[in-house]
């Protein structure tokens, strides 16, 4: 390896697009140790911190991408370092440069044109709702906004949580609405992608469309728009109280509003989504959710709550080609039959996407289901 | 009023001068009444300094001095003590801060000469209402107390009692040695632990001066330095040590057990027990919640077998009081429950090893005679030692526990010499090896064959999780159901490690005990923000607390490792000895005053006085300040509904006159 001459100023540009905590990282290489890649092919994000601490090439190559942002190191670094940021902001650093991989560009472009990353048209955003009956929001008739994420819209599996979901807050009495097509995705990939403009843009449209209808209080679906919403809208004027699906349905069985009947007799275990529950410390509620459900009987997997094994969909990895044998998602069905789980039962698109990817590739694709929490609620009604 | 004021403008070198035009503010000084004379000097509190000051007060009479100079936090004692001498009382003393609150942080000097002046105003205007007070005297009960047995406490108590003192030495255990009697070797010398501690104990137990009160608890502290009262609670043990000969057969033979505390739940103790072989007192008591007889009336067998009848069902607590002149707390330390870091498996995976299990593991006279095994009895062909458990981590700990990285290396070779066939890694983040011998023993056991890996242990799960958990080819060659997989990146290779082993130690951080903060309420000694105790000064005052006649010692100040826990038992015993050998004290003069006439009996200050000095006169229905115990923190005076309180030497005058010099430019 030939000599290096260190580059600060490429280190204090990092610090301008957000990565603060560079120089705390003391190199205790407890990130890398805890990283999900750890287990198949390890992504070295201290080595990446290392680099970007001296401005050294490297720290911009392909290792950056393969990080999902799922913050198992985050959680763990004794400097208290917010290595996520660190990874964004050294993505939206070189994002400038155009140096954004191809598979993400398309995504990108889809959220500029079409305010979703899936290649939708806009005004097929409301499709699923209209046939599903689900009324426009409208702050004199609705307490909540049902903000449902843009893959209902685009994605069949998905639209089959969102019509659980409407199905269990219909029969728990909540008054909800939904937006138009003035509706954008949230940028939470999109930020994480690197491209802090177009999360802007979104954010701001997504600010006025909220002040417009007069919302005050949202459901948010995935716990990724759940996130966003509550921890960056801020910086665009939003005030309102953001909840996920799952505090919601654990609220309404608690004050009897929701009474799961039907037994399911089934195993089920618990997968938390990483901007559920690391990100956002939400663990209970879910679990709350499913112990309240007749003939379920609940198994915590060997990686749970903080330790939570990342499916591998966050980060911009859901349009990224990661190779078979690599794939988060391909170890954590195993693991839940390990356990003695009929049902991997979790609360993100995301998660549910690739994990039915996955099962696709099991010796036997009905060894286990994939269900959300919503789809599993709405089968005890 | 003093009118006849003489004001000192110190050069400090440059430290003052190269900033403050000292000859302008000493000339400014001279025009303020009151004011009779005005100097400069390089440096006040120089012999010659002093000496200037004390002619200029014997020659000229002077009633009043200002210094300014540095913080009064530095000198004030001295120029008091110089004025003193000269027959001015020391309270006409007043001291301009013209160093660290101007000259320092003040930017051109120009500013930094008009701040000086303006603070030499305040200090002449203040000096003006000063009242002369006296210091009082109290003498000092020649007796101490020392709260814990390890051995910091150990070390103290035995320093003062050869010295002649009265020594209580009260432990909450039913046994001292602390945390040093569970440990088989020290690093790095590798002495056995027992032998150089049990000496001390036993010294401790039989000697004159030291009255022991094991299985004892402070329960309540009053009075001041020189006279603390304290209330001692002594646990019912229920066996009568005065008639007890420490035979044993009662332990022999009764017939319920409990996990032992001693050996970290490795093993089982009778209900009728010593901690240890070595205990001091070397004589037992009965666990009630173990015992059968307490819980339903039923067995005596310890009874039908003491032929020295020391068996007493019917003891119940009690509590002794004792007068003391000053106290020694050296209560230790406990270590973090390696349950809070999940990832490292410990409760979870049998495998997985605190250091004190090892400790016991390891210690010929623990659960397994000293062979290191796992808990299905198998000898580990490998082991992984996770340093920094807890320790430099935002998430528990911030500090550095100081000690974990020369056990881990003890514990390294221990594993080395009973196992010579053993695999031994240690993951660390840096190798901290500081002290006398230590960086030595870091090479010896580099030496020794021990892997070092510049990484921090991340992950630890159980060999069958871990089939279930990874790809197949991810799982190492032989790997066993029952063994661990540690997973770390090795920084300098830049590589991710699964290492299977078969033991895991974890080195948990150092935490203040679960009860510092209420002891530190008790003892009036404050906790930094590690939840320590603090000490009054890092570095010229590492034993003195900020209760005069408290003092500190050992693991309850900061982790630390044997030496220099020892080191600082001997410390606080000199400290608390210089105290009791001057026979009496002076205490605060600056106190603070009930003015009867205007106290309405409504006692708020009662309640706020963080020293306890405030008490209630029931007949005259009054509040009243007790001197001795009043540190003059002004807490009463201002919270006074009817202004009846007065603060000596901070009177509203006084404080008054001081701003209106301030302003007065």
């Amino acid at each position: 390896m030939p000599a290096a001459t260190p580059f600060l100023e490429v280190a204090d540009a990092l610090k301008e697009y957000g990565a603060h905590d560079l120089d705390l990282c003391y190199q205790c290489s407890t990130c890398t140790g805890s990283c999900p890649w750890s287990f198949v092919e390890p992504l070295n994000i201290r080595r990446l911190i290392r680099l970007a601490q001296l401005g050294l090439p490297g720290y911009e190559g392909e290792d950056l991408w393969k990080c999902t942002t799922c913050a198992s190191c985050q959680v763990r670094c004794p400097r208290g370092v917010a290595i996520v940021d660190l990874v964004r902001s050294t993505r939206a650093m070189i994002g400038e440069t155009g140096l954004i991989p191809q598979s993400l560009r398309s995504a990108l472009g889809s959220v500029k044109g079409e305010g979703n990353p899936w290649n939708g048209k806009r005004e097929e955003r409301n499709a699923w709702t209209e046939s599903a009956g689900i009324p426009r929001f409208d702050p004199k008739k609705h307490e909540y906004l049902l903000s449902a994420c843009c893959m209902p819209s685009y994605d069949k599996r998905s639209r089959r949580i969102a019509d659980a979901l409407w199905k269990v807050l219909q029969a728990g009495g909540v008054r909800a609405g939904v937006l138009g097509p003035e509706e954008s995705c949230c940028g939470e990939a999109v930020r994480k992608i690197g491209d802090e403009g177009t999360f802007t843009s979104l954010g701001k449209s997504n600010a006025a469309a909220f002040e417009k209808a007069g919302v005050r209080k949202v459901i948010a679906l995935s716990p990724h728009c759940y996130h966003t919403f509550k921890n960056e809208y801020a910086a665009f004027g939003v005030k309102v109280e953001v909840h996920h699906a799952s505090e919601i349905m654990q609220r309404l069985i608690f004050e009897g509003k929701l009474k799961p009947h039907k037994k399911l007799d089934r195993t089920v275990t618990w997968h938390d989504p990483c901007y559920l529950g690391r990100h956002n410390d939400i663990f209970d509620a879910p679990r709350a959710v499913l112990s309240a459900l007749p003939g379920v009987t609940f198994r915590e997997m060997f990686r749970h709550k903080k330790q939570s094994l990342c499916c591998g969909g966050g980060g911009g990895r859901m349009w990224m080609e990661t190779k078979r044998g690599e794939r988060f998602s391909d170890l954590r069905l195993p693991e839940a039959m390990a356990v003695g789980a009929s049902v991997l039962a979790t609360g993100c698109p995301y998660c549910v996407n690739m994990f039915e990817d996955s099962r696709l590739g099991l010796e036997r694709e009905d060894a286990i289901q994939v269900r959300d929490l919503a789809e599993l609620v709405a089968e005890t009604l | 009023m003093p009118y006849k004021i003489g004001v000192y403008v110190c050069h400090c070198g440059t430290n003052i001068a190269g900033m403050v035009n000292v000859e302008e503010v000493a000339d400014f000084a001279r025009g303020i009444p009151g004011v009779t004379l005005s100097r400069t000097y390089k440096f006040m509190c120089s012999d010659p300094g002093q000496a200037l000051l004390q002619e200029d007060i014997r020659k000229n009479g002077l009633d009043a001095v200002v210094v300014a100079a540095c913080s009064p936090l530095m000198h004030e004692r001295t120029f008091r003590r110089a004025a003193q001498e000269a027959g001015l009382n020391p309270f006409l003393v007043q001291i301009a801060n013209i160093r660290e609150q101007c000259s320092w942080v003040t930017e051109g000097k120009g500013a930094a000469t008009e701040k000086a002046k303006a603070l030499v105003a305040a200090a002449v205007r203040r000096a003006r209402e000063h009242q002369p007070l006296e210091m009082r005297r109290v003498e000092i009960t020649p007796s101490a107390l020392v709260v814990g047995g390890g051995i910091a406490g150990i070390q103290a108590a035995l320093d003062l009692a050869d010295a002649g003192v009265q020594v209580v030495l009260v432990e909450r255990e039913p046994s001292i040695g602390g945390h040093m009697a569970m440990f088989d070797k020290t690093f790095p010398t590798l002495d056995c632990a027992a032998c150089i501690l049990t000496p001390k104990m036993v010294a401790a137990g039989s000697h004159p001066n030291i009255k022991l009160m094991t299985w004892s608890e402070v329960e309540e502290v009053s009075g001041f330095v020189g006279n603390f009262k304290v209330k001692i609670r002594r646990k019912a043990g229920y066996v009568d040590h005065d008639k007890c000969t420490g035979c044993g057969l009662c332990i022999e033979k009764c017939p319920y057990k409990a996990d032992s505390e001693f050996e970290q739940g490795l093993a089982k103790r009778k209900a009728i027990y010593l901690p240890f072989a070595q205990a001091v007192p070397n004589k037992p008591i009965i666990d009630k919640n173990a015992c059968a007889y307490l819980k339903n009336g039923k067995c005596r067998v310890c009874v039908k077998f003491c032929e020295a009848a020391a068996i007493d069902f019917t003891q119940q607590d009690r509590v002794e009081e004792v007068t003391v002149g000053t106290i020694v707390l050296a209560t230790g330390f406990q270590a973090m429950d390696g349950r809070r870091i999940p990832e490292l498996g410990y409760g979870r995976l049998p495998g997985v090893y605190s250091a004190l299990e090892f400790e016991r593991l390891n210690n010929a006279a623990g659960p397994t005679n000293g062979v290191i095994q796992t808990r299905d009895g198998r000898a580990p062909r490998s082991v992984a030692i996770l340093h920094c458990t807890g320790s430099r981590d935002e998430n528990h700990h911030r500090y550095c526990s100081r000690v974990c990285c020369m056990y881990a290396l003890k514990y390294a070779h221990l594993l080395r010499e009973k196992l010579p066939e053993a695999r031994v890694y240690n993951f660390y983040i840096d190798m901290r090896c500081f002290g006398k011998g230590y960086e030595e023993f870091y090479k010896r056991l580099q030496e020794e064959g021990v892997r070092f890996v510049r990484g921090k242990g991340a992950q630890v799960w159980g060999g069958a999780e871990w089939k279930a958990m990874v790809p197949a080819a991810a799982v190492p060659e032989g790997l066993e159901d029952h063994q661990l997989v540690v997973v770390a990146e090795d920084s300098l290779l830049q590589q991710v490690l699964h290492v299977p082993v078969d033991m895991v130690v974890l080195t948990p951080a150092f935490e203040p005990r679960f009860d510092a903060e209420e002891v530190g309420r008790r003892f009036l000694v404050s906790r930094g923000a590690d939840g320590f105790f603090l000490e009054q000064h890092p570095k010229l005052a590492p034993v003195s607390t900020t209760n005069e006649g408290v003092f500190i010692a050992g693991a309850c100040q900061g982790p630390k490792d044997i030496p220099d826990t020892v080191a600082q038992g001997s410390a606080a015993a000199s400290k608390a000895l210089s105290l009791i050998t001057r026979k009496e004290i002076e205490i605060e003069a600056t106190t603070a005053h009930v003015q009867d006439e205007l106290c309405s009996g409504c006692r708020t200050c009662i309640g706020l006085c963080p020293y306890n000095a405030i008490t209630f006169d029931e007949a005259r229905k009054r509040a009243a300040v007790n001197d001795a115990l009043c540190k003059g923190c002004g807490t009463c005076v201002a919270a006074c509904p009817s202004s009846a309180i007065l603060a000596r030497h901070f009177g509203d005058r006084q404080i008054f006159s001081e701003i209106e010099g301030l302003l007065s430019l």
